[in-house]
């Protein structure tokens, strides 16, 4: 395995897709915990599909993709998040609704432009090929800034997380760590996008999450997990991907779902002999 | 001549309905609270006390009238929520519940300290849990819960207790035991403000009751709530 490592890590858009790729699913683990938790995984799915849209119309347009993604995709955090807070709307149905209009729009636009060809597959599905050194840059900064944000506020979130009211009450400004999420995770989802593709990055917020709460039982010790069974996840995905000729976006997932599977039998397990 | 408490909040005329065309889920209610107050929010369920409590806290925007922190932050404030399942599998320990209640009399950066720890330590063992701060918060009976919620709205608040339903979940002994740990916070100054439809030993003999249907009934000491609800009016017996 050494070998093939090493191999695969000898062609350089590799390298990238393997550093944007793992620094993509650090930060979707550690927000993953949270998002989770408070019920906002469809947020994430939402956004994706907005991505997916917007990506669309960029390319259409002649646009720099991310330019143009990343600050709708910011705004459609901020909307999901409004509308998944107000009780008067179905929050899950709107949702649907703007994933699925935004999915249509983005298919509609590529049809009347480039065409349904490759490259819808690969914005649906995800591509290695696509990362450009200013991706490596890009995604090294979102990342310092999500790991700085999500450490000094590692208390914060936990606090907000587990009893928005208690916090509100005691003098916690909980719509503003709320809105921090939503819009670190639209961050998160914009960039690693085009690596795992708009219909599978979804997973990377809620997958590690979910395994590392089979096991553990402290909100550390599943945030710790998340992150680097992420990360490990990641990895083995993109080798398997290399190895068997696999789209990466799709062998990450089953990398995950794999995991998932292994820390479900181990909490089983754990319950059982305890 | 004794200085007069310093008053810690006030509300003026709150009320609240939830539809523009529904009638009232608290009407009306005018209240103060001074360092030292021991207050009882009492009446049947569906009388708008938790309501009330939640609009002093500040987690429902009151439809008339406000709310006024005019003797302390809303960071110096402990709230103790009526129990609500917690989420299945959140992963929590007791250690990090408590905790969680230290947050807003910290500064920045939001860090524990050691002495944070033992702050906590001392709350958690106070409430008799210490002995469970590595469990799950949410495989613990609901009685334990609810004593470690106790324990992190006191990590929160030196000035202002909320309560709502502390002895909810509570065996008679558990109960009899936070009652204690009540007077004696009381005796050392905090204030409490706690919603109750158990009057067996909430009352201590300097509290204020508030009896609430929709709109205050009564406001006043328990002496004059004798009075009120020998008369009839719908008091509770003392």
């Amino acid at each position: 395995m050494f070998d093939l490592a090493q191999e695969m890590f000898s062609f350089p858009f590799i390298v990238r897709a393997f550093v944007v790729g793992t620094l993509v699913a650090l930060c979707a683990a550690l927000l993953g915990v949270s998002l989770v938790l408070k019920r906002y995984s469809m947020i994430g799915d939402g956004l994706s599909h907005v991505g997916f849209g917007t990506l669309a119309v960029a390319v259409a347009l002649g646009l720099a993709p991310l330019q143009v993604s990343v600050p709708v995709v910011l705004l459609a955090a901020f909307l999901l998040l409004r509308i998944s807070e107000n009780s008067r709307i179905k929050g899950d149905a709107a949702i649907a609704l703007i994933s699925s209009s935004s999915l249509a729009v983005g298919v509609v636009v590529l049809a009347m432009t480039v065409g349904m060809n490759t490259d819808v597959c690969n914005y649906l599905f995800g591509t290695i090929l696509a990362m450009k050194k200013s991706d490596v840059v890009l995604s090294i900064c979102l990342a310092a800034g999500v790991l700085t944000l999500f450490v000094l506020f590692y208390n914060k979130i936990f606090a907000v997380t587990f009893d928005e009211g208690f916090a509100k009450a005691t003098g916690t400004r909980t719509g503003v760590y709320k809105m921090l999420l939503a819009l670190l995770a639209a961050l998160v989802i914009a960039v690693g996008m085009r690596i795992m593709g708009a219909m599978l990055i979804s997973s990377l917020i809620i997958f590690p999450a979910l395994s590392a709460m089979r096991v553990f039982r402290s909100f550390a010790r599943v945030t710790v997990c998340a992150a680097a069974l992420s990360v490990v996840c990641f990895f083995f995905g993109l080798l398997a991907s290399y190895t068997f000729n696999t789209p990466a976006g799709a062998s990450v997932v089953l990398a995950n779902l794999a995991a998932f599977l292994i820390f479900t039998a181990a909490g089983q397990i754990r319950r059982l002999v305890s | 001549m004794e200085a007069a408490p310093k008053e810690l909040l006030r509300c003026e005329g709150l009320s609240l309905r939830y539809e523009a065309a529904a009638g009232y889920a608290v009407q009306g209610v005018d209240l103060s609270v001074c360092e030292g107050d021991f207050l009882c929010i009492v009446g049947e369920n569906g009388s708008g006390k938790t309501t009330l409590l939640k609009m002093i806290a500040g987690l429902v925007q009151p439809t008339e009238g406000r709310v006024l922190y005019t003797g302390l932050r809303p960071s110096e404030v402990g709230y103790l929520p009526q129990q609500t399942a917690v989420q299945k599998d959140f992963p929590a320990t007791v250690t990090e519940v408590a905790m969680s209640g230290l947050l807003n009399r910290k500064g920045f950066p939001p860090f524990y300290t050691k002495k944070d720890r033992e702050t906590a330590r001392a709350h958690l063992e106070r409430f008799g849990v210490w002995d469970l701060h590595r469990a799950s918060y949410q495989m613990l009976s609901g009685g334990q819960q609810q004593r470690v919620l106790l324990a992190r709205a006191l990590c929160a608040s030196e000035k202002l207790l909320l309560l709502d339903e502390p002895v909810a979940g509570l065996d008679p002994h558990a109960a009899a035991g936070l009652y204690e740990i009540l007077g004696a916070l009381h005796e050392s100054g905090m204030a409490v403000l706690m919603v109750s439809h158990d009057l067996d030993g909430a009352f201590r003999s300097q509290a204020k009751i508030l009896h609430m249907a929709t709109a205050p009934l009564y406001y006043g000491d328990v002496a004059g709530y004798g009075e009120f609800a020998k008369a009839g009016k719908g008091g509770f017996h003392v």
